[in-house]
């Protein structure tokens, strides 16, 4: 049978959006498990070698050069990018060190470059292309059930 | 995971530990039968939440904090609040500390659901992940998403969502439950706590032969709420939640230039089993009714057994919330007077994995001046890689795999939350 290939990445961010996928799961799960390949999903599955993925649903803003090489990894493997919530959308709240003055900014600046993090915190569509957005913060549980069958429709994954 | 062989000289390095909250790497370095180091290195980006929020209105503070981390969200949201209420002295009604009750309640439930069954059930089956559990097994993967609705549905019911609960402020709740969804979540609550039961039995046989005697701390009061009381240690030393702030001492972890904490100058563990530890005896009384046999355990000092004090901790957030959402009758109030002022508060409450301690020092117009946040995984911290230093060195006579294997169920018998521990941790930046 065929299953919509699936993976849930975090960025910087809380793993408030992540949580909130897991808990739209408690009354879907049964329903939906026949149809999803879930292929990257840290919270639950060992890392494992970059698969290629339907769908990716990303969460967090990009910081480090680290995160940067992942997302644009995820990109390549992915066909299409869902950004989850408003630090993978607009930044919102994960970029609060891009309005610090400058004391403060010149205080924690040895640190951002030991860890070469970037000079500011941006979301995910500076750097890749993102093909649909679920707003909040974190995302809804309806909303994320509404896009995840949207895309088991779109697939054709249940007349297969 | 990458092992690097010879006799009892070995590189252990654990990339991207699955299965915890946040991202972590653990990295072990055995020479000539001696663990040389042991650095469990936080890899969540730091999101610097305490220079964040100074110079903001002390209203935005309960929200803002709360996305220190989404699963724990509400115990950040609740300390806060108790810290700025402390600071300007805000009288919060019964009711509003009976609804801070449910949500921590509802909070705990799920996220302790979610440990047990998706984090700790893979390992003691072998599997993993959960998604890899076969028919036989499948059930468990129902039942954690039974118990994580109901603790989901909980804190809905109060705050108006599980994660970042948008119904709780400084000194209020601007909304009160709905009486036709009281019956449901109580209905719901019921069906859960027919689970618990098995979850137990099985977190009671998970045990490992490793012992390391320490001191615990937890708040106790005679309901084991999670929100009020003094703080206590194993031997009965107490202190209030103001005070206890003069004990925590900042310590440097000096292989990792890392932040951890000590209490009166020692190592010491929270969560829940500290909180089983020193307080089971006010555990719901239905609850302590129908887990006789495991109360006998604690206190214990495997830290596997904090995977069962997190089972009987939701048998007892189910019996103590259907109890209150039975005979309270909610209503509308009117929002306490805040009158801002210099000053300084402090709130404790217990997160999911322990202690969790907020410091605001507040300005004349109501901005935040100073702030300090102390979480459970920082406090936990030295405690955690102490074991792992000790359990490897126990155990050099087993192969690598099996070495990594135990430091993994370890590891996660502590439940640490890395989103939490970047925040404040050091440590990470090796
Ligand atoms: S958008 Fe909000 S809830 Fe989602 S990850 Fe970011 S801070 Fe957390």
């Amino acid at each position: 049978m065929k299953k919509l290939k699936i993976g849930i990445f975090a960025f910087t961010s809380d793993e408030g959006c992540i949580m909130q996928i897991l808990e739209s799961l408690n009354s879907t799960f049964e329903e939906l498990k026949d149809y999803l390949d879930i292929r990257h999903f840290r919270l639950l599955i060992p890392k494992k070698e970059m698969q290629k993925m339907d769908v990716a649903f990303i969460e967090g803003a990009i910081s480090t050069k680290k995160d940067l090489e992942l997302l644009k990894k995820i990109r390549e493997n992915s066909k299409k990018i869902v950004a989850i919530g408003s630090c993978a959308i607009n930044g919102v709240p994960s970029n609060m060190r891009n309005s610090f003055d400058e004391k403060t900014k010149s205080k924690i600046k040895s640190f951002l470059e030991k860890f070469e993090h970037f000079d500011t915190v941006e979301p995910i569509e500076k750097y890749i292309e993102v093909d649909e957005k679920i707003n909040g913060c974190p995302i809804s549980e309806e909303n994320f059930i509404i896009c995840l069958k949207k895309y088991i429709d779109e697939f054709g994954v249940k007349n297969a | 995971m990458s092992l690097v062989l010879k006799m009892h000289d070995f590189d252990l390095n654990i990339k991207n530990l699955s299965k915890i909250e946040g991202h972590a790497t653990l990295k072990i370095k055995v020479r000539k039968d001696k663990v040389e180091n042991v650095k469990l290195i936080v890899e969540e980006n730091r999101r610097f939440f305490e220079e964040g929020i100074i110079g903001k209105n002390y209203q935005t503070i309960p929200q803002t904090v709360s996305r220190i981390c989404g699963t724990c969200s509400v115990a950040h949201l609740t300390c806060a609040s108790e810290a700025i209420e402390r600071a300007l002295k805000v009288d919060i009604s019964r009711q509003t500390l009976v609804m801070r009750k449910l949500s921590l309640m509802g909070m705990n439930l799920r996220d302790h659901a979610m440990h047990l069954y998706f984090f700790v059930l893979p390992d003691i089956l072998g599997k993993e992940s959960v998604l890899d559990f076969n028919k036989e097994e499948h059930h468990f993967l129902r039942e954690g998403f039974e118990m994580k609705a109901a603790g989901n549905l909980l804190t809905k019911l109060v705050g108006g969502r599980a994660i970042h609960p948008m119904f709780a402020q400084v000194g209020h709740f601007s909304k009160v439950p709905e009486s036709s969804k009281i019956k449901e979540t109580i209905e719901k609550l019921k069906k859960a706590r027919e689970k618990c039961f098995d979850i137990m039995d099985i977190m009671e046989s998970y045990e490992s032969n490793f012992r390391r005697k320490t001191n615990y701390i937890a708040i106790a009061d005679d309901n084991y709420t999670f929100l009020t009381g003094r703080i206590f240690d194993s031997k009965g030393w107490s202190v209030s939640e103001e005070n206890v702030g003069n004990y925590l001492k900042e310590i440097v972890i000096p292989y990792s230039q890392g932040i951890g904490y000590e209490l009166k100058n020692k190592e010491f563990l929270t969560g829940a089993i500290a909180r089983m530890n020193i307080n089971s005896n006010s555990l719901h009384q239905e609850t302590r009714k129908d887990i006789r046999k495991y109360l006998r355990i604690f206190p214990t000092h495997d830290i596997y057994k904090n995977n069962l004090a997190q089972a009987i901790e939701n048998l007892h957030c189910i019996d103590s919330s259907i109890e209150i959402l039975e005979s309270e009758e909610f209503k509308e109030e009117k929002k306490p007077d805040i009158k801002i002022s210099e000053s300084e508060g402090v709130g404790v409450v217990e997160a999911p994995r322990g202690l969790l301690y907020n410091r605001f020092k507040i300005d004349k117009n109501g901005r935040i001046l100073k702030s300090k946040i102390v979480t459970p995984t920082a406090q936990n911290q030295i405690r955690m890689e102490n074991d792992i230093r000790q359990l490897v060195e126990d155990n050099l006579d087993k192969s690598e795999e099996q070495i990594r294997i135990l430091v993994e169920e370890l590891i996660r018998s502590y439940d640490p939350c890395m989103t939490c521990a970047s925040r404040f941790l050091k440590l990470k930046w090796i």
